[in-house]
């Protein structure tokens, strides 16, 4: 199923939660080291997408191939929501040392290897300066960047991200996605990153699948993110505007469907200036 | 200082094969409940924990009629309990609530039914105090054996799924891209929630193990910073109470003429005491929550 040099390919993909229809025939691969970004509004299927990658859920049509042997070694996940209270007795380091040997039986025997191991990867994702305080008390762009070396430590070749930058102030928004373009082509790894805001991912996506309506278009962001192929997919008139370096995708007529898609997704009307 | 000592510890205490006892089984229900409990807490089955105890009375009042073991009375009933709030499927955690009402619900009826049937045969009313509440100074050592190697095993049985465990009670998805079966490892944790309650049931009663297995790991959860220290923290602090427990209550004897107050009584009230004390020293940062109320207002309006 995967052709030369693709490590993830989607290939017809549906499925349907508790009756309901959330994708329909999502067809996208991913090449080796790619940086990809999952766009789409709220609701449109990008977290049932990644979960449907990392097989959770079934697809009830077509399928999901991956190379890199087992999946459990080679996919690494950064989930939506992870909440821990700030009184939890878990530090930084605790989780990270758990994406390393989370899955074994028995207590942990002290390992000088085990612990350098976790520290490299918390120097790699600048998390070294808070890596003993309690997880719960570090700020959301500190809690993603452990959760970035939880995911990594194992040194996966797939690297999956559900909103990542959401509830992120802007600075840390840029600061995370440096790291992730300057960890993939440290680890070379494949990334494929969820987000409702493309514009902060413009500069370093390689490849966008652009969710809308549970379809989806995907190849270069200047080969998706236009007028006739987002008009297409999300099946009414959109305006692809590019001011000042931003893309800006504005439905033209706000009734109908239309309306009930700009309510469902104030980020589009936002970006408006 | 021989003086001192003697009123600390009132004549006779270290002599007592009673308070022996129930100092060895005290100790081990607070080991494996503190231990057992800082997984319950993190993972929020606070009320699962108080359920498996409410329910295990059953057991305990089927004991008392059977004139059985009471451990195996206690051991039976929570860990079909366990078994059977793990094994319906639910998808939301307020399912989760709700099936956990229920089962108590039942588990406290049938209790109800079998401590009436207790009274009826043998006309008294102290095997639903004893049962409910405990009775420390009356554990027939014949239990020792039994619940040494309860306690073993449960203490055993966390050791080999501490890492999987933890993972899971942190973020279940987490778990489940690594490979670790969440849902095995869910009832897993439970049957062994059972046993420290079933434990605990012996020493402090059914209905206040729930202190044993909650108060210790809350504390040590202020206390501590890192997993394996708040579970050490944790069995250190139940021990301690439970020891504690029962010397008050040996020298309550001396200043209430000689009735005493119950040992499940003075621990709970060393645990809670401590708790209060340790919670106000360590305020929990409630700034966050706060922020969320704000937006969450911001956003509405």
């Amino acid at each position: 199923m995967l052709a030369r040099g693709e490590i993830l390919a989607v290939r017809q993909a549906s499925v349907s939660l508790s009756g309901r229809s959330i994708l329909k025939d999502i067809d996208f691969a991913l090449e080796m080291g790619e940086f990809c970004g999952l766009i789409g509004s709220n609701g449109s299927g990008k977290t049932t997408l990644l979960r449907t990658i990392l097989g959770f859920v079934a697809p009830s049509s077509g399928s999901v191939s991956f190379d890199g042997g087992s999946k459990s070694a080679s996919v690494g996940y950064v989930p939506q929501k992870f909440s821990l209270d700030p009184y939890m007795p878990i530090r930084a380091r605790d989780l990270v040392a758990l994406g390393l040997d989370g899955n074994r039986l028995g207590l942990p025997l002290p390992s000088r290897g085990r612990w350098q191991k976790v520290d490299e990867m918390l120097e790699a994702v600048e998390a070294t300066p808070f890596a003993d305080q309690r997880i719960g008390s570090l700020s959301g762009g500190q809690q993603q960047r452990v959760l970035i070396a939880h995911a990594l430590v194992r040194r996966p070749r797939l690297l999956l991200l559900d909103e990542p930058l959401a509830n992120l102030d802007m600075r840390s928004v840029a600061g995370i996605v440096a790291l992730l373009r300057r960890l993939s082509r440290e680890f070379q790894i494949t990334v494929l990153l969820s987000a409702h805001d493309m514009n902060p991912l413009l500069s370093v996506m390689d490849r966008v699948v652009y969710l809308a309506h549970g379809r989806a278009a995907s190849g270069t962001t200047d080969a998706v993110v236009r007028t006739d192929v987002l008009s297409q997919l999300y099946g009414y008139h959109i305006d692809v505007v590019r001011v000042h370096g931003r893309v800006l995708v504005v439905a033209a007529e706000a009734e109908g469907d239309a309306l009930a898609a700009i309510e469902r997704d104030p980020v589009h009307v936002a970006q408006i200036p | 200082m021989t003086e001192l000592l003697s009123i600390v510890f009132a004549p006779g205490f270290f002599t007592s094969e009673p308070v022996r006892t129930a100092a060895v089984i005290g100790a081990a229900a607070a080991i494996v409940s503190g231990v057992v409990g800082v997984f319950t807490v993190i993972r929020g089955q606070s009320f699962a924990g108080h359920s498996l105890a409410d329910v295990s009375s059953a057991g305990g009042a089927a004991a008392f009629l059977l004139g059985i073991n009471p451990l195996l009375g206690f051991l039976g009933m929570s860990v079909l309990a366990a078994t059977s709030m793990e094994l319906v499927r639910v998808d939301r955690a307020s399912e989760r609530d709700l099936v956990t009402g229920i089962v108590t619900g039942a588990g406290l009826g049938l209790a109800a039914l079998l401590f009436y049937l207790d009274v009826t045969t043998s006309s008294t009313t102290g095997a639903t105090v004893t049962v409910m509440f405990g009775s420390m100074f009356a554990i027939p050592a014949s239990i020792v054996p039994l619940a040494l190697i309860v306690g073993i095993g449960a203490l055993a049985a966390v050791g080999m799924l501490y890492r999987p465990l933890l993972l899971c009670s942190l973020d279940p998805d987490l778990a489940a891209v690594q490979g670790v079966p969440v849902r095995l490892i869910g009832l897993l944790h439970l049957i062994v929630v059972a046993l420290a309650v079933a434990l605990a049931a012996i020493t402090v009663g059914a209905v206040l193990s729930t202190g044993l297995l909650i108060g210790p790991a809350a504390i040590a959860l202020h206390l501590a910073r890192r997993p394996g220290l708040a579970v050490l923290t944790a069995a250190a602090i139940g021990v301690a109470a439970t020891w504690g427990g029962i010397l008050i209550a040996y020298d309550s004897y001396e200043w209430t003429g000689g009735h005493g107050w119950p040992v499940s009584f003075c621990i709970v009230a060393l645990i809670f005491v401590a708790y209060v004390v340790i919670a106000q020293a360590r305020p929990t940062r409630v700034r966050p929550v706060l922020g969320t109320a704000r937006t969450g207002v911001a956003s509405a309006g």
